[in-house]
């Protein structure tokens, strides 16, 4: 793992790929939110919401991306995360977190991160600003 | 109307940040990390703890406004946004607070929609603001009517 302060403008973290959504994703997701809208579980519901199929829980695929900035966590926190929700997640989705840094100010580093389906379509996309816990050699 | 709401604001709720619930949230959103459920990793951190995701705020509680009454079906959430002080520690007491921030609506390519725009705040036992949180949520017009959508 490179460090983050030798993450140059223009770089980005390590993208993961990870497995295809499945329907126990969402319940264990939905058990550990305590968000129980039926649309990410059942079929039915999701059917009778309009929907293809089930979708997940935005919250989770915002989870989910979070995961590439945790091994930073000794160099600096999540200051501000803000995402907008774009395309729908369906079971079988294979999804890849991508976070790129495009701005360094500081002590901290803004990201424009995404999670991007096997169409390549931006399912969620936005910023995090990565707080750094000492500004190096500006002191 | 949405409206009228702008400016309400919950009485405080407390919640205590669970081990356990946090540990099955950092499991459900496949980032089962040290730093968030191995004990002995917190204490050896920097934080001398361990600390919650930075999404976990979004299973706290932070009161209800009485007049907020969202329909069941037709809602989208369309954006998220967290802002920290700091991490949120396992263990630490969070009292959270509600508040209707904004209310709009727009006409799109779906017909009219309404954009609710709350904010939640979670301060520790001391009174200092750890994080606020912003959720912007997309109402069409079947669902703001009551119709079935």
């Amino acid at each position: 793992m490179t460090a983050m302060t030798e993450i140059k403008v223009g770089e980005s973290l390590e993208q993961m790929q990870m497995p295809p959504v499945t329907r126990l994703d969402l319940i264990k997701y939905a058990g550990a939110s305590g968000d129980f809208n039926p649309i990410h579980t059942i079929d039915e519901e999701a059917t009778n919401a309009g929907l293809p199929g089930i979708i997940a829980h935005g919250m989770w695929t915002m989870g989910n991306l979070a995961k590439l900035f945790t091994p930073y966590v000794e160099d600096g926190f999540i200051e501000d995360y803000a995402i907008r929700f774009r395309n729908m997640v369906f079971i079988d989705d294979v999804l890849t977190l991508q976070a790129v840094l495009y701005k360094e100010e500081e002590n901290k580093r803004e990201f424009k991160v995404a999670v991007v389906n096997q169409k390549g379509q931006e399912v969620v996309n936005g910023t995090v600003v990565f707080r750094m816990y000492e500004v190096g050699m500006a002191g | 109307m949405f409206k009228e709401l702008i400016g309400k604001r919950s009485a405080p709720s407390k919640n205590v940040i669970e081990r356990g619930a946090v540990k099955k949230f950092a499991e459900a959103i496949n980032d089962p990390a040290p730093i968030y459920i191995d004990e002995k990793a917190g204490k050896a951190s920097r934080y001398g703890r361990n600390i919650a995701p930075p999404t976990f705020p979004i299973t706290l509680e932070y009161g209800a406004i009485e007049e907020l009454v969202l329909p069941t079906k037709g809602l989208i959430h369309g954006e998220q946004k967290f802002h920290y002080k700091r991490p949120l520690f396992v263990g630490e007491e969070v009292y959270g607070v509600t508040e209707i921030k904004n209310y709009y609506e727009r006409t799109g390519s779906f017909g009219k929609m309404g954009f609710l725009v709350i904010e939640r705040q979670g301060t520790d036992a001391q009174g200092e603001l750890i994080f606020t949180e912003e959720q912007i949520i997309i109402i069409n017009e079947a669902a703001r009517k009551g119709m079935p959508v």
